[in-house]
């Protein structure tokens, strides 16, 4: 099995790779003059463990067929998973500059039939995590160990049709399946826990069945630590692990504004933050 | 404030005692069409499906709660384990058949077409639709086959389905085309949405020696004075007025339109353009957005224009109560069609 991180061979430090992915993402909002950077920012550390401690993949074959399969139901957060797969190098680093344009392969709302390495097309949200139930069952029919995660938003948790995949999950005792939840209480009209998301939610998953842990979605060594103890679970159980994360994660002037699903960005903020950022490169 | 009062839709209806003697039940979900004496099929989906099944591992099947009434049962049965119960929840089972074509299999998920059409749109068209999966959803209760009133009677699915890009749509007329067309849509590559006649299925195309052809238009029977253009059920009952109209000296032609989608527009514009005939087209589903509307569109791009007239339901909710009444009051059975015919002579 070939894993991102053995395929990258280095020992470039996980930190290093989150740097790198928000660094992609920030200059994928610098070239288009938008994006949904305050959730890039935010969830910058859990692609960074996915995608270079977890996950199995080949960064020249995507479609491998025992790849782990990586489904982003919010097709918005497209900027941080093209970040994460550039810094992977399944997708070139000079086609950043892309971002957004006509003729793009990587477009705003993610979709698997213009990007290489993208499941799924997300962005109709509450989709994601019952497609990843049937592809957990096909990949047991074809008695292939890959896992198949789900990276899904606090927001989406409010679409009923989540909550049915949660149960199906659970009926099929789909250890196979693995539910990641980017919390950072932001949904598109204000804060999450003010819409459907009142009751602690690792709790709710829990009682539903499933292997809940709970962690700073922005503590590399947690969320390392979650991954493995959701992947080496030893019971016939989906698992999930929602990850608390602050919005604009690492540029403190944005941190401080007030967070909007859509951060506003001004045009010369972009190379401010670029700036901050290059200078905290970790080692 | 005071709320405002809304305008309830009024029963039309006054109690009323069963006279002895009238007793024309409701018809439940297991029932089948009225057969009028002619030989049946019993669960002609499952038992195509269960045959397929034989040579083609990637089958497997998928249903909401409802495998014994779309006849999924049957491979059910015979195929325990390539049968996923995913339990009253259209969206999972949506979602998870588009997963596990993602890894190869070919699903057939089953429900009623009310749901798949009203409640998983979007999940259909996102999941399976825009990514040209292969899943085949086949769906029972289509148009007025029920007599449950608006929560089981499916008469805008057509309407609702054709606007989904890459969609094949299949409206098949009896156990002899739901056979053969189950066949052809395994070996088709894109989603395909398929309207079910489940139960004891009426045989009526086995004597035209008829063959099921994806995407094809075939002209069932000849005739000078009227072409019938009709899909699904109503080619049984196009078939049977064409007979009764014979007697009458009209002679009628029958065009079965099994695929709504693509629709074979050469073939209707073909058989339109042969002129001198009354076009009526013939559909179990609401005169808006189905066959009729699709007919009528693809023959005035052609620039054909012919007398036209078009059979369906009203644009309504339609009354609870026992088929044949229904397709009575509603104009779809075979003396309404007779009747409409004649009227418009």
């Amino acid at each position: 099995m070939t894993t991102g991180e053995a395929r990258h061979g280095s020992n470039v430090s996980l930190a290093r790779r989150a740097w790198a992915i928000r660094r992609n993402a920030l200059r994928m909002g610098e070239v288009q003059g938008q994006g949904y950077i305050g959730q890039a920012l935010g969830v910058a550390d859990v692609l960074a463990v996915s995608y270079f401690h977890a996950l199995s993949y080949r960064a020249d074959d995507p479609e491998w067929e025992g790849r782990d399969r990586f489904l982003l139901s919010i097709g918005h957060y497209a900027i941080a998973l093209y970040s994460a797969m550039i810094e992977a190098g399944i997708l070139p680093e000079d086609e950043l500059e892309t971002y957004g344009m006509d003729d793009s392969r990587m477009p705003m709302s993610g979709m698997a039939a213009y990007t290489p390495g993208m499941e799924i097309t997300g962005g109709s949200l509450g989709h994601g995590l019952g497609i990843a139930v049937g592809m957990a069952l096909g990949l047991k029919r074809k008695k292939n160990p890959a896992f198949v995660y789900n990276m899904l938003s606090d927001g989406e948790l409010g679409e009923g049709s989540t909550w049915e995949a949660v149960m199906s999950a659970v009926q099929w005792k789909l250890d196979n399946l693995i539910a990641i939840v980017d919390f950072n209480n932001q949904q598109a009209d204000g804060p999450t826990t003010q819409a459907l998301a009142q009751v602690p939610e690792a709790a709710k998953w829990q009682a539903f069945g499933w292997y809940a842990q709970e962690v700073d979605g922005n503590d590399l060594d947690a969320v390392v630590a979650a991954f493995d103890a959701a992947r080496n679970h030893g019971a016939a159980q989906p698992r999930v692990i929602i990850c608390n994360t602050t919005m604009c994660k690492g540029i403190p002037f944005l941190e401080s504004r007030e967070i909007t699903h859509f951060v506003r960005v001004e045009p010369e903020e972009w190379a401010r933050a670029l700036e901050i950022l290059d200078g905290e490169k970790p080692q | 404030m005071k709320p405002q009062e809304l305008s309830r839709r009024q029963s039309k209806y006054t109690a009323r005692k069963v006279a002895s003697g009238e007793r024309v039940a409701t018809s439940a979900m297991i029932a089948s069409l009225d057969a009028e004496g002619r030989e049946t099929i019993a669960a002609p989906f499952g038992h195509a499906l269960v045959d397929l099944a034989k040579t083609r591992e990637d089958i497997v099947g998928l249903t909401a709660d409802l495998s014994k009434y779309t006849d999924l049962h049957v491979f059910a049965k015979a195929y325990p384990d390539r049968f996923y119960q995913m339990g009253m929840a259209e969206a999972v089972m949506i979602s998870a058949a588009a997963g596990l074509a993602r890894e190869g299999f070919t699903p057939f998920a089953t429900t009623y077409a009310v749901f798949a059409s009203r409640r998983v749109y979007d999940f259909i068209i996102m999941a399976i639709a825009e990514e040209n999966l292969p899943v085949k959803i086949v769906c029972a209760l289509p148009g007025l086959t029920t007599g449950y009133g608006p929560s089981h009677q499916a008469t805008e699915d057509l309407a609702i389905m054709r606007g989904m890009p890459n969609l094949t749509i299949i409206d098949p007329c009896d156990a002899v085309e739901i056979d053969q067309a189950t066949r052809a849509i395994a070996d088709t590559p894109g989603p395909v949405y398929m309207r079910l006649l489940r139960g004891q299925v009426p045989n009526v195309l086995g004597e035209y020696g008829y063959r099921f052809k994806l995407g094809r238009a075939q002209i069932i029977r000849d005739g000078r004075d009227v072409l019938f253009v009709s899909s699904g059920l109503m080619t049984m009952r196009t078939l049977d007025a064409a007979k009764a109209l014979q007697k009458d000296g009209v002679d009628c032609a029958v065009l079965h339109v099994p695929t709504i989608k693509p629709l074979d527009a050469e073939t209707i514009i073909a058989e339109a353009s042969k002129g001198g005939r009354l076009v009526v087209t013939a559909e179990n589903h609401s005169v808006i957005g189905g066959l009729g509307e699709a007919v009528a569109a693809t023959l005035m791009r052609a620039g054909v224009h012919v007398p036209f007239r078009q059979i369906g339901l009203p644009d309504a909710f339609l009354d609870a109560g026992a088929l044949p009444t229904l397709h009575d009051q509603y104009g779809i059975s075979v003396s309404a069609v007779t009747a409409a015919v004649k009227s418009w002579l």
